[in-house]
C-alpha cells in the first residue's frame, strides 16, 4: 500500500533531525493555526497564494529563499562545529549524518536559496523597469514558483521521512547508483531537482518572453537598465542549461528505477559521461546566478553614485560575452580526469577568457563611481563589499583554471573557499543589496539602516574569517567532505573558520532584527513618493508599493535612465497636466500554480517510495489542473477608468510635493 | 601535506606555476582594490572638494584600457596554462635516477591497495617507494570513484572502475608524508588516508624482499575480503600470487565492489 514507506523511514534513533523536524512542524502547524484562527487564510488565498501578479510572485520567491537560507545556513553551521571538534573523535554528527548535511547544504544553497532569490528579484523588478503591466506569462509564472516551492518541501520532508542524498550536492555516479546507495536519498534529490527544475524552466521562459517582447513605449534593447540586460541573459542562459540537468538527471533515474545502464559500473555505464553533462548545466548556473547579482550592482552603483552607469555598450557587450562563453567552460571541473594536455590547456585558457568581460564589469562600476556623489546606504555598502571580495574570488578561481595548480588544489578546501568566495561575495551580496534596495518598492517602507549596516559588517567580516582559512588549510592538503580527521596542523584553521560562521550568524541575527523593527517603525520608514533612492530606472516612476497595473499610464521612454531625465524634465516644467486614463484590464487570479504543485508534491513523494497508485492518482489530479485551467473562458479582469485616476493621483500630488522641494534646493 | 613544501619534482613545478599565477594576477587586483576603496573614499558626498560630473559616463580611452587589461593579463596567463598543461600532464613521463617502479592503485571501499606488480608485492594504505626513481603509477576503483592524492608529490587523479589513468611522479627526499582520496567515495571517506614512505634505493630492494616473503596472500579469497565496505583497522603487506590482478579489476574482469546491502549479505553469510 505505502511502497518502501514504513515506520523505520522515522529516524526515532536520531535526536538531531528528529528534533529539528519537530521544531519546523511546530512552527509551520503554529502559524497555520494563527492564520486561521485570524482569520487570514482568505486574504492570502485571494491575494497570495493563488496571485498571478509578477510582484506578489516575486516577494513569495524572495520569501521562500530567506527562509531556505536559515535551512542551509544551519547545515553549514553544523559542518563547521563537526571539522571543528572531529579532530582525533567522531564529533558529534557520525558520517551517514554529516554525508547527508553537506549534501542538503549545497542544493539548498544553490537550487532553494540562490535560485528562488535572483528569480524573485527580477520577477519583481523586470517588468516595472520595462514599464509595462505584467509578465508575459502569468499564470505560468505561478506555477514556475509553486513548483520550485514543491522541490523545497520535498527536500526539508527528507529530514523526517527517510533521508537526504549523502553523494554530495551533485549525485555523482557510481556512488549515487542504487548498488552503493540504496536508500530513498538520492531519489529525494532527484525528485526535488526534477520538480523545480520544471519550475525554474518556466520561469526562465517567461523572462524571456517578457524582456523580448513587453517593453514600453521608446524602451529600445540599447535604452534598457543593466538589470533587465542581465535577466535577459541570465534566463537565456536558464532555458539553454536547465534541459541538460532535468535530462542528466532523469537518466540517473531511469539506472536507479528501471535498471538502465548510463552510468553504472557495469553494463558499458560511463561515469565520465554524467560528469560531463552535469557540469554542461552546472558551469552556466553559475553564471545564471551572478549575472543578475551584476544587474543589481550596476543598478546600485549607478543610483548611489548619481551618475548614469558607465560604459553602458561595453557592459552589455561584457554580459552577452558571459551568456556565450559560459557554455564553453564546463570541463575545467574535471581536469583531474586524466583527458590530456590539449583539452585541459584548451578549457583552461576558455575559462580564463571570461574572467576577461568579468573585468571589465569590475573597471566600469569603478568609472561609475568616479565623478560622484556616493551615498553609503546599505545596498551601497554590500556593493563595495561585493566588488572587493569578488576580486579575490575570481583570482583564485582563474587560478583553478590553470590545470597544473589545478592538479594541487582541485577539491581541496582551496576550491570550496573559491566557490564561497564567489557566491557568497557575488550572489549573496548582491541579493542582499537588491533585497535592501528594492524592499521599500515592495512594501511602501524602507529597511532599517543601522541594522543593515550591523548586518553588513557581520556578514563581511564573517565572510572573511570563515573561508580565508579554508583557502589555508586547502594549501595544507585538506579535501573538502572530511567527517573527521588526524592532521593536526589542519586544526587552528578549522577553529578559526567555525568563529567566522558564528560571526555570519550574527549577521544573520541583525537582519531578522531589520525586518522585524522596519515592520514595527514603517509609518517612520514609509516611502510616500515611490522614489526613496533619487533612482534613475522606471520602477520608481510608480508608486511604493505599485499599484496591481503598475503604472497608470503607460511611460514613454525617450533616452537611457528612463526616470531620471523625466525627473529632469519635470523640475523644468514645474506643472505637467493631468493625463487622460483609461481601463485597464488585468489577468485574474488562478489557483493553477498552487493546485499543479500540490498534485506535484503528491507524485514526487510517491514517486520517492514507490507508491505507484498514488503516483497515478498524482499525474491525473495534475492533468485535471490543466484542462480545467485551459477551459476557462474569463482570464481577466477591468479596472475602471475611475478607479485609476484615484489610485494615481494621490501618488502624482506626493511626487509632485517632493520633485518641487527638490527643485527648490537646487 | 603542505603544498608549498614539494618533496617531487612535479610538486614543485606546479607550486612555481601556482606562485606565478598568483603574482601575475595580483598586479592588477592590487591596484583595482586600491582604486576602489580611492575612488569610494574621495567621491564620498561629504566631500566638498570632489568635483560632480552627473552626465560623465563614457570614454573611450579609458575603455580601451578596461578592456586591454583582462586581455593582456589573460593572454599571458593563458601561455602560462597552456605550456603549463603541456609539461605537466599527469601521464607524461619524468625523469629519474636508478630504475623506475610500476605502481598499480586501486581504490577500494575504503582503503586503497598499491600493487607492485615486478615485486610481486601489494599492501593496503601504505605506499613505499625509492627516492629518486620514476614512479609508474596505473590507477583504477573497485566500486565508485576516488581521487589520489599526496599533496607533497604533485598531481590529484581520478580512480574510475573500468579504466585506467596514468600518473608519473618522482620523491626526491627521503621521508614519510601524507597521501588522501580527494574525491567524496562514500561513509568510510575521511578515513581513506595513506603514508608514503620515501626510503633510499636499497631499502627499496630490502623490503620488497622481505615483504614478497609475507604469509599473507592476495589472492582471490582475500582480495574478495578487500572489496567489502570496511575500514581497515591495520596495514597489510601481502605477497602477490596473481600478477594479472589489476588488470582484472580494471577490465571488470572481476566484478566491481559490492555496495552496503551486499555487503551485509555477503557478511551474514560468513558468519553461517
Amino acid at each position: 500500500m505505502l511502497g518502501k514507506l514504513t515506520w523505520a523511514a522515522i529516524p526515532f534513533d536520531q535526536p538531531i533531525p528528529l528534533l529539528a523536524g519537530a521544531v519546523v512542524l511546530v512552527a509551520i502547524l503554529a502559524v497555520l493555526v494563527w492564520v486561521v484562527v485570524k482569520g487570514h487564510l482568505p486574504y492570502l488565498w485571494s491575494e497570495w497564494i493563488t496571485s498571478v501578479d509578477h510582484k506578489r510572485i516575486g516577494v513569495m520567491y524572495t520569501l521562500l529563499a530567506c527562509v531556505m537560507l536559515l535551512r542551509g545556513f544551519s547545515d553549514a553551521i553544523m559542518m563547521r562545529m563537526q571539522q571543528a571538534v572531529a579532530f582525533h573523535s567522531n564529533g558529534f554528527l557520525p558520517p551517514e549524518h554529516y554525508n547527508q548535511i553537506f549534501s542538503a547544504h549545497g542544493t539548498i544553497m544553490i537550487f532553494f536559496v540562490a535560485m528562488p532569490f535572483v528569480i524573485g528579484l527580477m520577477n519583481l523588478v523586470v517588468p516595472l523597469q520595462l514599464g509595462v503591466r505584467d509578465v508575459a506569462f502569468p499564470t505560468l509564472n505561478s506555477v514556475g514558483f509553486w513548483l520550485t516551492a514543491t522541490g523545497a518541501l520535498l527536500v526539508n520532508v527528507s529530514l523526517v521521512v527517510g533521508e537526504f542524498a549523502r553523494t554530495g550536492w551533485l549525485p555523482y555516479p557510481p556512488l549515487s547508483e542504487l548498488t552503493y546507495s540504496p536508500g530513498v536519498g538520492v531519489d529525494y534529490y532527484l525528485w526535488s531537482l526534477e520538480i523545480s527544475g520544471v519550475g525554474t524552466l518556466v520561469a526562465g521562459i517567461n523572462l524571456v518572453t517578457t524582456v523580448l517582447k513587453i517593453r514600453t513605449k521608446g524602451m529600445t534593447y540599447l535604452r534598457m537598465p543593466m538589470f533587465c540586460w542581465t535577466t535577459l541573459a541570465a534566463n537565456l542562459l536558464i532555458i539553454a542549461a536547465f534541459p541538460i540537468l532535468t535530462a542528466t538527471l532523469a537518466m540517473l533515474i531511469l539506472d536507479r528505477y528501471l535498471g538502465f545502464h548510463f552510468f553504472t559500473n557495469e553494463a558499458g555505464g560511463n561515469m565520465m559521461m554524467f560528469m560531463n553533462l552535469i557540469w554542461a548545466w552546472g558551469h552556466p548556473e553559475v553564471y545564471i546566478l551572478v549575472l543578475p547579482a551584476f544587474g543589481i550592482f550596476s543598478e546600485v552603483v549607478a543610483t548611489f553614485s548619481g551618475k548614469p552607469l558607465f560604459g553602458y555598450r561595453s557592459m552589455v557587450l561584457a554580459t552577452m560575452a558571459i551568456c556565450i562563453i559560459s557554455f564553453m567552460v564546463w570541463l575545467h571541473h574535471f581536469f583531474t580526469m586524466g583527458a590530456g594536455a590539449d583539452i585541459n590547456a584548451i578549457f583552461g585558457i576558455a575559462s580564463m577568457i571570461i574572467a576577461v568581460p568579468t573585468g571589465v564589469k569590475i573597471y566600469n562600476w569603478l568609472f561609475t563611481m568616479y565623478g560622484g556623489r556616493i551615498r553609503f546606504a546599505t545596498p551601497m555598502l554590500w556593493s563595495i563589499g561585493f566588488m572587493v571580495t569578488f576580486i579575490l574570488g575570481g583570482l583564485t578561481g582563474v587560478l583553478v583554471a590553470v590545470p597544473p595548480a589545478d592538479f594541487l588544489l582541485h577539491n581541496s578546501l582551496f576550491l570550496v573557499a573559491h566557490f564561497h568566495n564567489v557566491i557568497i561575495g557575488g550572489v549573496l551580496f548582491g541579493a542582499f543589496a537588491g533585497y535592501t534596495y528594492w524592499f521599500p518598492k515592495a512594501f511602501g517602507f524602507r529597511l532599517h539602516e543601522g541594522l543593515g549596516k550591523a548586518a553588513f559588517w557581520f556578514w563581511l567580516v564573517g565572510f572573511y574569517v570563515a573561508f580565508m582559512p579554508l583557502y589555508a588549510v586547502g594549501f595544507l592538503g585538506m579535501t573538502r567532505r572530511m567527517q573527521h580527521y588526524d592532521v593536526p596542523e589542519w586544526r587552528p584553521w578549522l577553529l578559526l573558520a567555525g568563529f567566522g560562521a558564528v560571526l555570519i550568524l550574527i549577521g544573520i541575527g541583525f537582519q531578522i532584527a531589520q525586518l522585524v523593527v522596519s515592520i514595527r517603525q514603517r509609518e517612520e520608514l514609509r516611502d510616500h513618493t515611490g522614489d526613496p533612492w533619487d533612482g534613475r530606472s522606471l520602477e520608481w516612476a510608480t508608486a511604493s508599493p505599485p499599484p496591481v497595473f503598475n503604472f497608470a499610464i503607460p511611460p514613454d521612454v525617450r533616452g537611457e535612465d528612463a526616470y531620471w531625465s523625466q525627473k529632469a524634465l519635470a523640475r523644468q516644467k514645474a506643472t505637467v497636466g493631468e493625463p487622460h486614463y483609461e481601463a485597464i484590464e488585468m489577468p485574474r487570479n488562478s489557483p493553477t500554480g498552487f493546485i499543479c504543485a500540490f498534485f506535484a508534491t503528491v507524485v514526487g513523494f510517491a514517486l520517492i517510495w514507490h507508491i505507484w497508485w498514488m503516483v497515478i492518482v498524482g499525474l491525473i489530479g495534475a492533468y485535471a489542473t490543466f484542462v480545467v485551467f485551459a477551459w476557462r473562458d474569463h482570464d481577466e479582469y477591468e479596472i475602471p477608468a475611475d478607479e485609476v485616476a484615484r489610485i494615481d493621483r494621490l501618488n502624482i500630488a506626493e511626487r509632485r510635493d517632493m520633485v518641487s522641494a527638490a527643485g527648490s534646493l537646487s | 601535506m603542505n603544498i608549498f613544501d614539494p618533496q617531487g619534482p612535479i610538486a614543485a613545478a606546479e607550486k612555481t606555476i601556482l606562485i606565478d599565477s598568483v603574482a601575475i594576477m595580483l598586479a592588477i587586483v592590487i591596484p583595482t582594490i586600491i582604486a576602489i576603496f580611492a575612488f569610494a573614499y574621495w567621491f564620498r558626498q561629504s566631500n566638498p572638494r570632489a568635483v560632480y560630473q552627473p552626465e560623465w559616463a563614457e570614454s573611450g580611452r579609458i575603455e580601451l584600457v578596461v578592456w586591454a587589461i583582462p586581455v593582456l593579463t589573460v593572454t599571458l596567463l593563458g601561455g602560462v596554462a597552456w605550456i603549463g598543461a603541456h609539461q605537466l600532464d599527469p601521464a607524461k613521463p619524468v625523469e629519474g635516477t636508478g630504475q623506475g617502479i610500476t605502481i598499480q592503485v586501486v581504490s577500494l571501499d575504503w582503503k586503497w591497495l598499491f600493487i607492485y606488480p615486478d615485486q610481486r608485492v601489494a599492501t593496503v594504505n601504505t605506499l613505499t617507494v625509492p627516492v629518486g626513481a620514476p614512479l609508474h603509477l596505473q590507477l583504477t576503483s573497485a566500486s565508485v570513484m576516488n581521487a589520489f592524492f599526496v599533496p607533497q608529490l604533485g598531481s590529484l587523479i581520478y580512480t574510475m572502475n573500468g579504466m585506467t589513468t596514468r600518473l608519473e611522479l618522482r620523491a626526491d627526499n627521503v621521508g614519510t608524508f601524507g597521501g588522501l582520496s580527494g574525491h567524496f567515495s562514500g561513509d568510510g571517506f575521511p578515513d581513506m588516508m595513506f603514508d608514503v614512505h620515501v626510503v633510499p634505493q636499497n631499502e627499496f630492494s630490502d623490503w620488497a624482499t622481505k615483504s614478497v616473503r609475507s604469509d599473507n596472500a592476495l589472492d582471490e579469497k582475500s582480495y574478495g575480503e578487500l572489496i567489502k565496505q570496511s575500514v581497515p583497522k591495520d596495514k597489510a603487506v601481502y605477497k602477490l600470487t596473481d600478477p594479472e590482478l589489476f588488470q582484472k579489476i580494471a577490465t571488470q574482469a572481476i566484478a566491481p565492489g559490492p555496495g552496503p546491502e551486499l555487503t551485509a549479505k555477503i557478511g551474514a553469510t560468513d558468519a553461517r
